[in-house]
């Protein structure tokens, strides 16, 4: 008995199993309220079900919080990706007037690597603090965007371009392939790559890994690049989905969803070691919250107040002192 | 006459620069079109922003104690919509002042207590704080209620001549007051040296015992209690509550506060400083409104290149501060040198 409290104090350091736990709990409320929550049928060779809405929906989510992840291992953060995402589809969506499809997805690809870099070049080179340095995008970029669309939403009925948003692959959403792509990627950048021990070196001392001969500069640009690319795609995403691009309303509040699906994963706001796997089982947390509430006809104005709240929970339940204020016995353990 | 000789140092060179860019825009309109040199276009740069004034004054005291607040906006949108519902169901004017004061110091001192107690990332909690607060005016409801109240709608209405044609809200005064209240509080009270000190170094204010813990507590609480005064301000200018009124907001009052030379590492700044970052935005806005054939989202563009600059402004300052701090050597000729003048 002792070894199995043992053992599942253990498993509860693994900072990847508490938003498996929370995600576990409330697909277990939905099986208890509403078992029809699960069902998932096959139309036309398609896989229908509330199921495979929540990865559908939550691809653009999940592309931009891995992204995010690399950032925030930096002691950074990037709140200007919702910005992006609008700046790259409206672009992506204005070239598709008049180029081939490839030059629209570079194009807007290369927006978003633009964008990155600015941020990057920001925190790493001037040296500003990595929130106030994407608050100038944020600010500026709905602007961009606008000036690229002229003020107007931008619409497409481009079949190709509108097959990444709305087509099916396999029976399942083409989106779900292309955000397990982006984490196949990262993820092995992270493992296989030096790049990722490089990352969370810089990330938990700058001048003890500068001085152990890792670059901390080229490293944080190029953290914040890639988040520049990742919101491009899903800026893609996104645009292909709705087929029209809004300089206003495109993943507005993403950057929040993104920053707490980074967070529910487990990495920490202070940099260091990160949760690739954490992250997007955060996203799917989310995304899955929202899908709830809809599907329990909870009216859809109580979102915001549930993800306060579990957010407000799942940090508390992250934190240690709160953790020793629950359980007085580990109090030992717990720093002074 | 000491106090009244300014010398040009790293301290204030920042303020400098922001009032010199305010005279400059000031300028430019003033000289690009008619009617844009009057009294009253001054003026309403105050009474459209003075909410935005009061908000941007309780940041910059979260943003120098070395934190942030990101539910400013959702507060204030909160209040106004709190403000509404009570007037619904018949609530006395005062009452429903002191019932938004009420709230917007318990919200912020329950964010003070979650960040200080749990050392949590107080981006995290006032980001909850947003959500929370939006999601409980989206929850008493989702129409934008109109304030039809005599108190409020004579408050609103009220016009305080000044000069000849000249002519201020009472809420242009609340503001006004609540900066200068600030100045004092920053400057003269153990308080508000404990907010630089905090900023400064946290370990050091611990080592030197200041109380820290109560100290980041009260940071949020006086947040929490400006937003209330900037809602209770908004709801006189808008009289109507709805819970979608000013998305966005927190950025503009974080924006002001960097303009106003405002330190976003902490530790340093000056309390009238988001006041002249508000009125640097109001007066791009007024150009671009007087140009007539621009659109609104040009005041973001031209605010991030503002933002941008002023920012690698700070940084250089920062930097140079730290090479002087490196250089120990550097300091003591600075002392010889002053012993030598005694």
């Amino acid at each position: 008995m002792g070894s199995l409290t043992a053992s599942a104090r253990k498993l509860a350091r693994h900072k990847i199993v508490w938003p498996v736990v929370a995600l576990l709990a409330l697909m277990l409320l939905n099986l208890i309220v509403m078992p029809e929550f699960f069902s998932v049928e096959v139309r036309d060779g398609r896989l229908y079900g509330n199921l495979i809405d929540i990865l559908k929906n939550a691809t653009p989510l999940t592309i931009i919080a891995i992204g995010m992840t690399l950032v925030i291992a930096v002691e950074g953060i990037d709140i200007s990706v919702g910005s992006v995402l609008a700046i790259s589809g409206a672009m992506a969506l204005f070239m598709l007037k008049d180029y081939p499809l490839w030059i629209v997805l570079l194009a807007a690809l290369g927006t978003g690597l633009l964008c990155g870099l600015w941020n990057g070049m920001l925190v790493s080179v001037i040296g500003i603090q990595p929130m106030v340095a994407t608050l100038i995008l944020l600010t500026v970029g709905r602007g961009i965007a606008q000036l690229i669309t002229n003020g107007q939403v931008l619409n497409t009925s481009d079949k190709a371009y509108s097959f990444i948003g709305k087509g099916q692959f396999l029976g399942l959403p083409f989106q779900i392939f292309i955000a397990a792509a982006v984490f196949l990627l990262v993820w092995l950048l992270k493992s296989k790559t030096a790049f990722g021990l490089f990352l969370e070196a810089a990330g938990g001392n700058k001048t003890a890994s500068a001085y152990a001969g890792v670059r901390p500069r080229f490293i944080l640009m190029t953290a914040y690049t890639i988040t520049g690319v990742c919101a491009a795609i899903a800026g893609i995403v996104y645009s292909s989905n709705y087929a029209s691009a809004d300089a206003n309303n495109a993943g507005l509040w993403l950057e929040l969803d993104a920053i707490l699906a980074v967070v529910i994963g487990g990495t920490s706001m202070r940099g260091g070691r990160f949760y690739l796997g954490g992250t997007v089982v955060g996203a799917l947390f989310i995304q899955s919250l929202t899908t709830t509430i809809y599907a329990m006809g909870i009216a859809p104005e109580s979102i915001l107040l549930v993800k306060a709240i579990v957010v407000i929970l799942v940090c508390l339940i992250q934190s240690d002192i709160f953790r020793g204020m629950l359980l007085p016995q580990r109090r030992k353990t717990v720093n002074p | 006459m000491k106090a009244l000789s300014m010398k040009i140092s790293q301290n204030n060179i920042i303020i400098l620069a922001t009032v010199l860019l305010l005279l400059l825009l000031y300028g430019t309109g003033a000289y690009l079109y008619n009617g844009f040199f009057s009294l009253q276009v001054f003026l309403n740069l105050f009474i459209d922003n003075a909410y935005l004034i009061i908000v941007a004054t309780g940041m910059a005291f979260v943003i120098i104690s070395g934190g942030i607040d990101l539910s400013v906006a959702s507060v204030v949108a909160l209040i106004s919509m709190v403000s509404a519902v009570m007037f619904q169901h018949g609530a006395n004017a005062y009452a429903v002042m002191a019932a938004s004061i009420a709230l917007g110091v318990a919200f912020g001192f329950c964010q003070g207590y979650l960040i200080q107690r749990f050392q949590l990332h107080p981006w995290i909690v006032t980001l909850s704080g947003m959500f929370l607060a939006r999601g409980i005016s989206y929850l008493i409801s989702t129409e934008s209620i109109v304030i039809s109240d005599d108190t409020y709608t004579a408050i609103s209405q009220y016009k305080i001549r000044i000069g000849g044609d000249g002519f201020i809200s009472i809420s242009v005064v609340i503001a006004l007051l609540v900066v200068v209240l600030a100045i004092g509080v920053a400057r003269y009270t153990s308080f508000g040296r404990s907010v630089y000190a905090l900023g400064g170094s946290e370990k050091s204010s611990l080592l030197m015992g200041l109380p820290v813990a109560r100290t980041t507590v009260l940071v949020y609480t006086v947040s929490g209690l400006f937003s209330a005064l900037g809602g209770i301000v908004f709801t006189f200018y808008m009289l109507s509550g709805y819970s979608l009124h000013l998305m966005g907001m927190e950025m503009d009052a974080i924006a002001s506060c960097v303009i106003g030379g405002i330190l976003l590492t902490g530790g340093f700044g000056y309390l009238i400083g988001p006041t002249l970052g508000v009125l640097a935005t109001g007066i791009i806005q007024t150009i671009i409104m007087f140009q007539g054939t621009l659109s609104s989202w040009w005041t973001k563009i031209v605010i991030g290149f503002l933002l941008f600059l002023f920012m690698a402004f700070q940084r250089m300052i920062v930097m140079r501060k730290e090479k002087t701090a490196a250089a120990p050597a550097n300091i003591q000729r600075k002392i010889a040198k002053k012993v030598v003048n005694l």
